[in-house]
């Protein structure tokens, strides 16, 4: 996991996390809930937010990011507005999810797990959709395409492009 | 399939996560705007999974003067004509239909080799409609319980039926139950895992979407025969639509005392809640599970104790998979030995499967016990996608193994087949051709248990990293000529030195695909062939100048720009620039590009 990059104090807006947070404390077993309510407001989890979690949840920051490295759900970096995830389960490997994978590679110039410099795009490979049947499949932000050909991938990220 | 009800006219929507990314939304909406135009007098509602979703999306069409017909493929294009011909002139579009009464289709076999007892009401109710379950006998088991069983006697019964978990290992839930039951405490939970990770497997999301009660009321039920007052729900974050239906099916059960305090006047009590998983496998391990509901790191811990006797927040926790809990309202309802009826001697009712892969007729399966994995894939499935070779079928995911054509008669229940080497698991069912390389496959599932391994135990963490390795270096060309008795041995360490289910299975893909498919290993290690030409290191294209036209299609696909030759003119791959994707070879129209591997992909990267 890729070190969280050092925020500002001045510019980071802490207000949403704490209406959170006094929506949470005090229950047993809201960790994992809290930090994923966090990651709705932020688009991942900030440095500064893990260390105000652990201060209002009375927390070790250690035991804070062990939880938060330990779930494939959470990043510590920030994602794209546009986040493509293509599924790597089974069905969708025999196929040819790997392809599917690279021609988003060649359409968007960044790499498996990357998130291009302008912010606009993260490229993700993910475990298992469900949508086997439908193999291979992708998620483009809210969108779920099935049944991918060469041709329907590159089609789907040049409309986000635009 | 529902006939209509007092001849009013009914359109419904397949509506799983499936059927919405194949176009269903689209097309309900298009029906929506078609039959306010058309000033039509239609109820048009959604269900879930109506498990074709080979054909997907899919509508069912209920009339008065008709049979009720499921159509399948259904685009916005052909909702006007959809409605013009079934509805006003009354004809049936037989060459769309996917089933119906009364009529001959291709697909027919699809639903008549099935026995649906789990997926009783999916694709047949609206899941976010409680009045729908509440029809067809939802929330019946638990009146019936509430009023006539002890809790002693829930648990006779259940396990009187037979039934054993549905979630990979097969324990016996009544024994479960009862475990929990004589732990003494004042505070247990019941836990509901559907934190589906296998890939493959979308068994128990079609469940939580379609039928959102049949989970609730089992769990109901359970926390009854247990003494418990709280119910979670462990479920998938990635399974944003059944995150929603359960909560839906949450609210509209709290409203109807069906949850709550003192249910249905009785002085039973009980609450259900959602906890959503945040991506890890490893917690689909049920002392996982409860330590990540915890809000702690899902990492498994030695049992004893049973999560029956030290659960949840330490407290005594029954946990079941979504699947057990959806059969238990239908044996309370219809009586143990109902359900005993049902399977072999030892695997008793029926399994639901997610059938996917290269099979023609993919999708949601649910068979009795002891059905033989051919009838499966060729009666319900079809056989294999564009009449290729079955290769193999991979059950239980990464946990699993790959059964080969020759034990396909193997009855689908526990035991027979945990003694091919694979196991039950819980009802992925992914189906493979001779172009999938089986070395591949291990590959495929080791670099999926190694990234998921907690880390914990070191044979686990470091293990399947090593096994994974070995594994990169045969698909390379790279394999050492003791590799597989390395694999084997590192697969005995990992086996027995794991605490959990996870390292412990971990290595069944790799033992079964070398127990089965050893001569397709040996040709990786020592003649640097993949036998599928799957591999990409091992192979090399080439175009086939008898059948080139020279339309120029492969160049224009190439990613790299290796192909080149004019228009009309024979074309060439040049060996030094090509990345092996394969591009060229899907586009090709006319079969001119051939795959090489072995000794004559070597000759044809020096040619």
């Amino acid at each position: 996991m890729e070190a969280s990059p050092v925020e500002n104090l001045d510019t980071f807006d802490k207000r949403p996390l704490q209406k959170i947070l006094k929506k949470y404390t005090k229950k047993k077993g809201i960790l994992i809930p809290l930090l994923q309510e966090t990651q709705k407001i932020y688009g991942y989890l900030p440095r500064l937010a893990l260390v105000q979690i652990a201060e209002a949840t009375n927390t070790d920051i250690s035991q804070v990011y062990g939880v938060a490295t330990f779930y494939a759900q959470f990043r510590l970096t920030p994602v794209g507005k546009h986040l493509i995830r293509v599924c790597h389960g089974t069905a969708c490997h025999v196929s040819g999810a790997t392809r599917v994978t690279e021609v988003c590679e060649e359409e968007l110039g960044i790499k498996d797990g990357e998130t291009s410099k302008d912010l606009n795009f993260t490229l993700e490979s993910v475990a298992c959709l469900g949508c086997c049947s439908l193999a291979p499949v992708m998620t483009a932000d809210e969108n779920t395409y099935g049944r991918l050909t060469d041709r329907e991938v590159r089609k789907v990220v040049e409309k986000l492009k635009k | 399939m529902a006939v209509s009800k007092n001849g009013k006219t009914k359109i419904i929507v397949g509506m799983a996560s499936c059927g919405i990314a194949a176009g269903a939304q689209e097309v309900f909406h298009s029906l929506a705007r078609h039959i306010d135009e058309m000033k039509l007098e239609v109820e048009l509602t959604k269900t879930g999974c109506i498990g074709a979703c080979y054909r997907e999306p899919l509508i069912e069409v209920q009339t008065a003067q008709l049979p009720s017909v499921i159509y399948g493929d259904m685009t916005v294009k052909r909702v006007k004509q959809l409605l013009e011909q079934h509805l006003i002139n009354g004809e049936i579009i037989s060459e769309w239909a996917v089933v119906g009464e009364g009529i001959q289709t291709s697909d027919q076999d699809f639903f008549e080799n099935q026995m649906r007892i789990v997926l009783r009401n999916t694709g047949e109710i609206n899941p976010e409609n409680i009045h729908d379950y509440v029809e067809r006998d939802g929330y019946k088991s638990i009146q019936k319980v509430l009023k006539e069983f002890k809790p002693e006697d829930v648990i006779t019964e259940i396990k009187n039926s037979g039934i054993r978990g549905r979630g990979g290992a097969g324990f016996s839930t009544g024994l479960k139950w009862q475990f929990a039951r004589q732990s003494q405490s004042k505070e247990k939970y019941i836990i509901c895992n559907g934190d589906e990770g296998d890939p493959g497997a979308f068994m128990d999301r079609s469940i939580m979407e379609g039928d959102p009660h049949s989970v609730l009321e089992g769990m109901l039920i359970a926390g009854y025969a247990i003494g418990a007052q709280q119910g979670i729900i462990y479920v998938r974050a990635e399974y944003p639509l059944a995150v929603h239906r359960l909560q839906i099916a949450i609210q509209q059960a709290k409203k109807r005392g069906f949850l709550g305090k003192k249910i249905l006047g009785s002085k039973f009590s009980f609450n259900i809640t959602l906890k959503l998983g945040a991506g890890a496998f490893v917690c689909g391990e049920e002392t996982a599970l409860i330590a990540s509901v915890e809000g702690k790191r899902g990492m498994p811990r030695l049992r004893p104790p049973f999560p029956a006797v030290k659960g949840l927040w330490d407290k005594p926790t029954n946990i079941n998979n979504v699947e057990t809990y959806a059969n238990i309202p239908w044996i309370i309802l219809k009586g143990a030995s109902e359900f005993a009826r049902l399977g072999t001697e030892k695997s008793k009712g029926t399994k639901v499967f997610a059938l996917a892969g290269k099979i023609k007729r993919g999708g949601m399966v649910e068979v009795p016990m002891g059905m033989s994995l051919r009838d499966v894939i060729y009666k319900i499935g079809g056989g294999i996608k564009d009449d290729k070779e079955f290769k193999a079928v991979q059950l239980g995911g990464p946990s699993g193994g790959c059964v080969p054509a020759s034990l396909l008669d193997t009855p689908v229940d526990y035991d027979s087949l945990t003694e091919t080497g694979a196991i039950m698991g819980s009802g992925g069912m992914v189906v493979m051709d001779n172009r999938t390389c089986m070395v591949d496959v291990s590959k495929f599932f080791l670099k999926f248990t190694q990234e998921e391994s907690c880390g914990k135990c070191t044979f686990c963490r470091i293990g399947t990293k090593r096994m994974l390795e070995i594994l990169e270096r045969i698909t390379e060309g790279k394999g050492q000529p003791d590799d597989i008795e390395k694999l084997e041995s590192l697969a005995e360490y990992i086996k027995q030195g794991s605490l959990c289910g996870l390292g412990q299975t971990a290595p069944n893909p790799v033992l079964t695909t070398i127990q089965y498919f050893r001569e397709e290993y040996e040709a990786h290690i020592h003649h640097k062939k993949c036998p599928a030409k799957s591999c990409r290191e091992l192979i090399e294209y080439r175009v086939i100048p008898d059948n080139c036209t020279g339309c120029m299609l492969c160049a224009r696909v190439c990613p790299v720009d290796a192909i080149s030759g004019a228009k009309k003119e024979i074309h060439y791959i040049d060996p030094q620039i090509c990345t092996h994707c394969g591009a060229c070879y899907d586009a090709c129209k006319f079969e001119a590009i051939d795959i090489l591997t072995g000794v004559l992909a070597e000759e044809a990267k020096t040619a």
